[in-house]
Parts: structure tokens; sequence; C-alpha cells
């Protein structure tokens, strides 16, 4: 017998990843955190070589270069604003991953009652989790229309695609039907599942989306090393299948929405039929926006992914620094859902040298809102429309940010379109809201050099 | 005795409970690297993939647990090097602070 080396060593791992995940949660020592997982990672892999009974030792080697390889380039290189997409097509190759493999064992195996199941379990949750998140990972880049994709007759047509997995998942144990025909329907059926799941739902909700495939990725982990009697993966898979349900719990409930909401109401798809908007959208140009700024005793900043996409984040840092040099206090004011995924914002904003201090949750900051002089909101949308307030609306019950309550209301916005939502924006057409049209670095840049000259 | 699979159950529970508790401590500007490093450590998913390919023994097998190797590799490497590069940021963001 192999003197068993592989599963002291996976004790380790799992104690490094628990210490890992714990100093991810603050801030000071978050990135020695990932450090810690990393390295549990790494002994882990190479542990794993010595598992017993091992040869295609090379196609092994060959295959973690080439993953390896492809996975580290594409994630260095890739822009910060595009971290969310990039979270989403890396979780989906795990999804893949574990689906895979329990694909190799219901292949090698015969039916081996409770640990086919598992592999069944993990194989069609994997498949979902591979082919939604690569939808996911489409929208978000644009290289698919982002607001939902519906057609009629579409929650029959997903239910019956669920049962018909479900079906072949029972089939696939069964000796004297299982073979490679019936295993390959169904993985054909909870791939397609994870496809039209994931179509209906718009842009906006794609964080939680991510969230939910990160959780489910880690259950089909979990559902694989029970199949293979491999520990560590119960572990590490099920630590991030409890983290990520309650991540996604979270995210949800930021949006003041259910998860079924989310995933079966095609948000956004619908246009409200009697949104009777009053007002008028009133421009503004740079130099008068400078001028309300000069002038002002209290300015909140209300960011939104629109600023990460102009590239902004630098020259409104700029601003900040020269308005608190001529003495005004200025906020930050961040939604929880602002950008595309929760603290997405932070992560920008401290990017471009914003120190934590300037930065406040919806909760803190919503009761500043009236007694402040000018609120900026920067590429922001759904997140600051009052019509979430009012039933009826696409967007009711939704927290927002307050901002119409302020004095003036700045609205940096490259044209006239509609949020990520697709639902029209009533703070726009407020009588205390000027919008500032164009690039938001632009705008941004124009107003610093007319302040200077003030 | 107990039989090892009620055995993997008692301990997912437990794990299950680990990782809802290390979660609910984590303020909300670390959800988005929380998630990416959740996302790295379902990774752990290669050392089942270099298991299957390690021991498959037909060509379809191979050439299935060699996806599967290629895919967890990529989920390990590249779930790293963007989680790596988010909390940088924030390490940028404090010593700018400080100045």
């Amino acid at each position: 017998m192999f003197p068993d080396i592989y599963d002291p060593v996976y004790v380790v791992t799992i104690i490094f990843f628990i210490v890992g995940l714990h100093r991810m949660s603050h801030p000071r020592t978050a990135r020695s955190g990932i450090m810690w997982a990393g390295g549990a990672m790494a002994i882990a892999v190479l542990v794993t070589f010595f598992y017993p009974g091992m040869h295609n030792l090379t196609l092994i080697v060959v295959g973690i270069a080439i993953g390896g390889s492809i996975g580290w380039i594409a994630a260095k290189r890739v822009a910060m604003t595009d971290m969310p997409q990039m979270v989403a097509i890396y979780n989906g190759m795990g999804g893949g991953a574990a689906g895979a493999i329990a694909a190799v064992e219901l292949l090698t195996s015969a039916s081996n009652g409770a640990y086919s199941a598992l592999a069944v379990a993990g194989a069609a949750i994997g498949g979902i989790s591979i082919s939604g998140s690569v939808i996911a990972f489409l929208k978000l880049q644009g290289w698919m229309r982002q607001k939902p994709i519906t057609y009629p007759g579409q929650q029959p047509v997903n239910i019956i695609v669920l049962l018909a997995t479900i079906a072949f998942g029972v089939l696939v144990l069964f000796p004297g039907i299982a073979g490679f025909n019936t295993l390959l329907l169904f993985f054909i059926f909870a791939i397609g599942y994870g496809i039209l799941m994931t179509l209906p739902i718009g842009g906006a909700d794609m964080p939680v989306v991510i969230s939910l495939y990160n959780a489910l990725t880690g259950l089909a982990v979990a559902m694989d090393g029970f199949s293979l009697q491999n520990y560590a993966m119960v572990v590490a898979g099920t630590l991030v299948g409890a983290a990520g349900s309650l991540l996604t719990l979270l995210m949800a409930k930021a949006m003041n929405r259910s998860i079924g909401n989310v995933l079966f109401s095609a948000f956004g798809a619908k246009e409200e039929e009697n949104a009777n908007i009053t007002g008028s959208m009133k421009p503004v140009q740079p130099e008068d926006a400078a001028v309300m700024l000069a002038y002002a005793n209290s300015v909140i900043i209300a960011p939104g992914y629109g600023m990460a996409v102009a590239q902004a984040q630098q020259k409104v840092k700029e601003l900040v620094d020269l308005l608190e040099s001529k003495d005004i206090p200025v906020k930050f004011a961040i939604h929880p859902v602002a950008g595309r995924m929760p603290g997405h914002m932070n992560v920008l904003l401290a990017e471009a040298g914003v120190s934590y201090d300037h930065l406040f949750d919806r909760d803190e900051i919503n009761a500043d809102f009236p007694n402040t002089d000018v609120v900026l909101v920067i590429g922001a949308n759904d997140v600051v429309n009052p019509a979430a307030r009012r039933e009826g609306s696409a967007l009711a019950g939704m927290p927002i940010l307050d901002v119409d309550k302020a004095k003036n209301v700045i609205v940096f916005k490259r044209g006239q379109g509609r949020g990520f939502s697709g639902i029209e924006n009533e703070l726009f057409y407020a009588d205390n809201t000027k919008m500032l049209y164009g690039d938001a670095k632009d705008s941004v840049s124009k107003i610093i050099q007319e302040l200077k000259k003030l | 005795m107990i039989s090892v699979l009620y055995v993997s159950i008692y301990i997912a529970l437990l794990a299950a409970f680990t990782g809802y508790e290390v979660i609910t401590r984590v303020p909300v500007i670390l959800h988005t690297p929380l998630m990416s490093g959740s996302n790295f450590i379902h990774g752990i998913v290669l050392v089942g993939a270099m298991i299957a390919l390690g021991l498959a023994q037909t060509p379809l097998e191979q050439a299935i647990g060699f996806i599967a190797v290629v895919m967890g590799a990529l989920n390990v490497t590249g779930g790293y090097a963007v989680t790596e590069r988010i909390l940088q940021m924030f390490e940028k963001g404090k010593s700018k602070k400080g100045n």
C-alpha cells in the first residue's frame, strides 16, 4: 500500500484555505489571505501527483501548463473594469471541470449507489454552472445583448429542460440504460438549462447571478469530492457553496429583491405602461457646474459603472483633492450594487487613490443628502432612480441613493440613453437636476480647469 | 462502523457552517475580492481533475480528463491572478492615504 501522504497535506490545505478566507474578510489582511490560499493550492496540487495509481502524468502536466498559462496571462492583461466577467468565466471553467470529472467518474465505475448519484448531481450542477457563466460572461463583455432575452412559453420550456435533465440524470444511474449516449444527452440538457435560465436575466442582475454560479460551482466540486472520496474537495467546495450562497442572498437583498425574482422575472424587459414623467432634461455646461461646486458647502459624489467605463476615476480623485483644498468637504456615496459587483466601486476608487474614509454606504449617507448642496452623479443610473420608491415601477422597492433630495444634482451622462436596466430615470427630469452631457472624463477635466480659474 | 458517506456529510455540514460564519463578518467593500477569492478556492477542482485524468483508462476518459485539467488550471491561476490584482488596488489606496 502506498503511504498516504496526500491526506495529511490536504488537511493542511484546508486549514490554510480557512485562514485565507478569514484574512480576506478584513481590509488590512486581505492580501495575505489570498497568498495563504494560493500556497495551500500549490501544495495540494503537488501532492496529488503522488496519489496512488496515477498515470498519464505527462498529460496532466501539459494540461496544467496550458490552462494555467492562459488563465494567468488573461487575468493579468484584462482591465480592472472587466474583472466581473473574468470572475464569471473562470468560475465557469471550474464548473466545467467539475462536470467533466463527474463524467469520467460515471464512465469508469459501474453504478455505485449513492456515490454515483452524487457524481450525477455534481455533473448537473457543473454543467449548469459552466453554460450559465459563459452566458453571463458574454452579456457583461457586450458580446451578447444585455437586456433580458425572452420569448413566449419561456418558463414552460425551461421547466421541461430542467425535468429532462433530472430524468436523464436518474437514467444514468441504471446499469441497463446507462451508457455513453444517455450520459451525453444528460449533459446536453444540463448545459442547455444553464443557457436557458441565464438568457432572461438582464445585465444589471449579473452580479447576483455570477455569485450564484460561484456557489453552484462550489457545490459541484463538493459533490465530486464525495464521489471521489476526496475530502479536500468536499470541504473546500462546501465552504464556497455556503459562502457563495450567503453572498448571493446579501447581494439580492441590497437590491431588495428575492433570488427567485432575479432569476425568473426577466427584470427590465417590460416597459412600465403608465410612467408619466413630467419636466424636462436641463443641460448644464462644465463652467456652470464648476461655479456651483466652488460655492457649495458640501459635495457628495455618487459614482456608477459609467465612471469606470469612461476611466474617469483618476480625474474624479483630482477633483476631490481640488475641492478639499478649497475646504469643501467631499464624500462618496456607494450603493451596494453600484458597478457590476458588490464593492466594485470601492475597488475602482481605491485604485485611483481615494481613501476609505471618503467612502460611505447607502445607509450611512442617505440622511445627508437633504443637507448637501451639490451631488455629482457620475455614470450611475438605476441606483439613483427615484422611481424605485413608487409602487408599480419595475424598480419598485429597490433601495436607492436619495440624491434627488439634495439641493442640486448634476448628472454626468454620455447621451440621453437609459440605464443598465433599460428603465427611464425620473431623476433626470427633476427640477433640481442638471444634465452634463459628454464623456465623464472630459467633463470632469473641464470642471477642474474651470475651478482652478475661479 | 459509521459509513464513509455519513462521515463526509458531517464534514460537509461543518464546512458549510464555517463558510457561512467566515463571510458574515466581511465588510461590503471586500465582497468583490471575496467572491473572486472563493472562486479561486473552488479551483481545488483541479485536484479532482488530476485524479480523474490520472486514473483514466480509455482514450475517451483521457480526453475528458484532460479537458477537466485544463479548465481546472484556468480556474486556479485565473482566480488567483484576478483576486491578487483586486486586492493590490486596496493596498495602493491605503499607502496613498498614508502619504
